[in-house]
């Protein structure tokens, strides 16, 4: 495909609401979207599917004026298109109905829709005139709210279609939808759908943005791959069932990357949890973990593996039936207790719940240790001193000075010292989420062979991670997470990408996860 | 592991000079030299024994202000809280004085601590059990205390029993060895704030917090609990600021202690504590309520300004000291 810039026309121009010629985009030396080139039609769903981190959000920036492309040309209706800024796209007629809900809370829902464009009269403004008009597209996208309701007093649903109602107010030649049912309860998805539908009916392009295939499959008319940055292809949705989707989503074979598996563990759980509650229902289930055995937590990015895990180890509120750990039965999950205990969880959230990034290695390496470095009521220098020698060797981390502050270390570094921090403790199973998050290929094989190492002891370690090479490479169990709920449990041969990517984005058979 | 990064150089080596900390004491010393260019009489020793004594009240009671903004909290109360501690105190002296005789200022001294303690609790309570910003909370409590003493002294002067005077007084005017006692009384409580910052778990703890308390929490500190704990030792540093105050004039007054509060905050913030959490400097503060009090002493021994200005020229300090601050960590 030929990537020159001015390029003539696509000769199929009428039918075509937005055409995309190889389109690439570089940050810094990193290019994250490569050449991308394909034909939006008018009237059609066109899907973009891809794993986290394929390009998706970045294409979708590109088209919407978000961002300004490196190489590459669109064009609108046979004509070479380029935007400054947002508002010159939405001129244009595309639209992009961000994922997050972007919304002032306290103004009303006709307020928000009107943002920044209200309506006026005589130089005052026209409350009357925008109230009708929202009432319009309310109807139109069939929200129940009233254009007078506050924002901050509506269901997430409610304020989902209000984003995709903001959209509606002028006409679009081209709507993004960047997955608009990940906040929606089932009976939501499938009103949303019908709206997509409509648009559709109308001679609105849809792009739809999304990870749950069997939306995809339900919708779309066409559907686009991205994987790392690359076009894989474009194909009939008809032409594509689920399975082969994902396969077309993962397509990479693993390197040496790993440490050799271990094999299944049999021997008695070192931690049983049985039906653990978290935030009121926003994630639970049970799972056992045996000693010397990795296990792996698939799934996509807000399916609630993070807030499981934290339930279970007392950061959120939760209630478990029953936990054991170790032979020890604790009735509530409290941070003290499970880290005494010995579980301890290492957040994928290094920069801000993990380390204290303007202060120095010591402190944040024996924070969380205080009481085992420190027996008295006084700091211990010399033994927190050792503590820091001990770890800087053992995690081999790289500091220019012991004196620096950790937010002048390089992810790797302040990821091996948070796992240095996190393993003070002393504990029996550590859950890592997302352990080689911004770690480059170096470390990362370091951060393997360390948990490899741990679990090899005696001890079991969970691995949350949204890397499918990561948990293929690494687990020796992996069980799959949707919408707060263990749904597959995958052993043996049969861990691969596409098999989690199935069972994370499908809608799959429910099954509890278990021994 | 090939890896482009230099293994750690020896411990000690390539320390720079940490302007930002000693900034304070060059300040300090900065002033000092200005104020006795200015006036002869300023180096005096009995002028700065003065300069010095006066200042100790701010101190102590903002080395209890280093705990809760290092923490991020903040406590505009303590000024009325003062007032308050005292008047407790006083009438507690005064109603045992028939039974216990000059005993009954130690009886006092030790509930005013209590008390002190107790407001620093409730205050800390709310703020953490109740979940409300610091700022809220103190000005409410700021606006109960005051209003207590107030009542208490029935708008007017709560005076200390006259036959206490003579066996109270040295702890306000008296010395030893040349040292008064405030100022002791001072060196001994930023010894100890100073020990307990930098040399505990408690210390370390608070800081932490004040750095980043969701990292704290994952890591399994009791963040409430540390909070709280420091409100509770700013109680007890008022209620020592209290003790050593009460001899100065014997007697408490609904403008006691009235907006010491913001000259608290101000040497806190001058002496390095970072305002919004994360960074205690227990001697920067020290440093910080002399500069104050050394300014106000210079306008008042020259001329060329108005002593009824102190006010003005030590709120231009604080916000030029945060610019600085703001010019100099930009880099």
């Amino acid at each position: 495909m030929s990537l020159t810039m001015d390029k003539p026309a696509p000769t199929n121009a009428e039918a075509s609401a937005l055409s995309v010629r190889g389109l690439s985009k570089c940050y810094g030396l990193i290019e994250v979207l490569r050449g991308v080139t394909l034909d939006i039609l008018e009237g059609e769903v066109h899907a973009i599917i891809g794993e986290n981190g394929a390009g998706k959000s970045t294409l979708m920036k590109l088209l919407s004026g978000h961002t300004a492309p490196t190489k590459g040309q669109l064009f609108m209706a046979g004509k070479g298109i380029r935007f400054a800024d947002a508002a010159q796209a939405e001129a244009a007629g595309i639209v992009l109905v961000h994922q997050e809900i972007l919304l002032a809370a306290d103004l009303t829902v006709a307020q928000n829709l009107f943002l920044g464009r209200e309506l006026t009269r005589r130089f005052m403004v026209d409350d009357r005139a925008m109230n009708r008009r929202t009432a319009e597209v309310l109807a139109q996208v069939g929200s129940t709210a009233l254009p007078t309701d506050r924002v901050g007093d509506q269901p997430l649903a409610q304020r989902q279609l209000f984003q995709i109602a903001r959209a509606f107010l002028d006409d679009r030649k081209v709507v993004i939808l960047d997955e608009p049912t990940a906040m929606l309860a089932n009976d939501e998805v499938e009103s949303l759908l019908q709206i997509v539908r409509d648009l559709r009916d109308r001679g609105v392009a849809v792009l739809y943005i999304s990870h749950k295939l069997e939306e995809v499959e339900a919708l779309a008319d066409r559907v686009t791959v991205l994987r790392d940055g690359d076009m894989i292809g474009t194909w009939p949705v008809r032409d594509l069932d689920q399975r082969q989707m994902a396969e077309q989503m993962v397509g990479r074979k693993l390197d040496m990357l790993y440490p050799p598996k271990r094999g299944r563990a049999d021997a008695d759980p070192i931690l049983e949890v049985t039906e653990l509650v978290v935030d009121y229902g926003a994630a639970s289930g049970s799972l056992v973990v045996r000693p010397g055995e990795v296990l792996g937590i698939g799934g996509m990015i807000g399916a609630g593996r993070t807030e499981f895990f934290e339930g279970l180890t007392g950061l959120r509120p939760a209630e478990a039936h029953r936990i054991v750990l170790k032979g020890r039965t604790i009735s509530s999950p409290n941070v003290k207790r499970m880290m005494e205990a010995g579980l301890v969880y290492l957040t994928e959230d290094r920069k801000g719940k993990g380390l204290l990034l303007n202060d120095r290695l010591g402190p944040n390496l024996t924070l969380q240790a205080l009481d085992a470095v420190n027996p008295g009521l006084q700091l211990d220098r010399r033994r927190e001193m050792h503590a820091l020698d001990h770890a800087v060797e053992e995690y081999d981390i790289r500091a220019r000075s012991l004196g620096m502050d950790v937010g002048n270390l390089s992810g790797g570094n302040q990821q091996k010292l948070l796992l240095a921090k996190v393993m003070m403790t002393d504990p029996s199973v550590v859950v890592i989420d997302e352990p080689t998050q911004g770690v480059d290929i170096g470390n990362k094989s370091q951060i393997y062979k360390f948990i490899d190492d741990f679990v090899r002891t005696g001890k079991a370690c969970v691995v949350i991670s949204s890397e499918l090479p990561e948990l293929v490479g690494l687990a020796d169990r992996v069980l799959v997470m949707r919408s707060g709920r263990f749904v597959a449990e995958l052993d043996g041969t049969d861990i691969t990408e596409e098999n989690i990517v199935y069972a994370a984005a499908s809608s799959g058979r429910t099954k509890e996860g278990g021994a | 592991m090939s890896s482009i990064d230099v293994r750690t150089a020896p411990k000690g080596e390539g320390v720079s000079i940490p302007w930002g900390s000693l900034a304070p004491f060059i300040a300090l010393a900065v002033i000092v030299i200005l104020g006795a260019t200015i006036n002869s009489n300023f180096l005096s020793t009995n002028n700065l024994l003065n300069v010095i004594t006066r200042s100790a009240f701010i101190a102590i009671i903002g080395v209890g202000a280093t705990f809760v903004i290092a923490t991020g909290g903040l406590d505009l109360s303590v000024g009325s809280m003062m007032a308050f501690v005292t008047g407790i105190m006083i009438l507690t002296m005064n109603g045992l004085t028939p039974a216990l005789g000059n005993w009954a200022i130690l009886a006092g001294a030790g509930v005013a601590v209590v008390v002190g303690a107790l407001c620093g609790l409730l205050n800390g309570l709310i703020i953490t059990v109740g979940r409300i910003e610091p700022f809220i909370v103190t000005l409410g409590t700021m606006g109960i205390f005051r209003a207590f003493i107030t009542f208490m002294s029935d708008g007017g002067s709560l005076p200390i029993d006259r036959s206490l005077r003579e066996a109270y007084r040295p702890v306000h005017f008296g010395d030893f060895v040349g040292v008064p006692y405030p100022v002791l009384i001072t060196l001994v409580v930023v010894l100890i704030g100073a020990f307990v910052l930098y040399r505990t778990k408690y210390g370390r703890r608070v800081t932490a917090v004040g750095s980043n308390a969701d990292v704290a929490r994952f890591s399994g500190v009791h963040v409430g609990r540390i909070r709280t704990m420091a409100f509770v030792i700013q109680g007890i540093c008022v209620a020592v600021a209290a003790i050593c105050y009460v001899p100065r004039l014997g007697a408490a007054t609904p403008t006691t202690g009235q907006l010491w509060e913001l000259q608290v905050i101000t040497a806190v913030v001058i002496g390095g504590t970072l305002l919004r959490g994360g960074k205690a400097r227990v001697w920067g503060t020290v440093a910080g309520a002399l500069i104050l009090e050394i300014i106000a002493n210079v306008m008042v021994l020259t001329d060329m300004v108005s002593e009824y200005l102190v006010a003005a020229v030590q709120g231009s300090i604080i916000i030029i000291a945060m610019l600085a601050h703001r010019f100099t960590s930009a880099r």
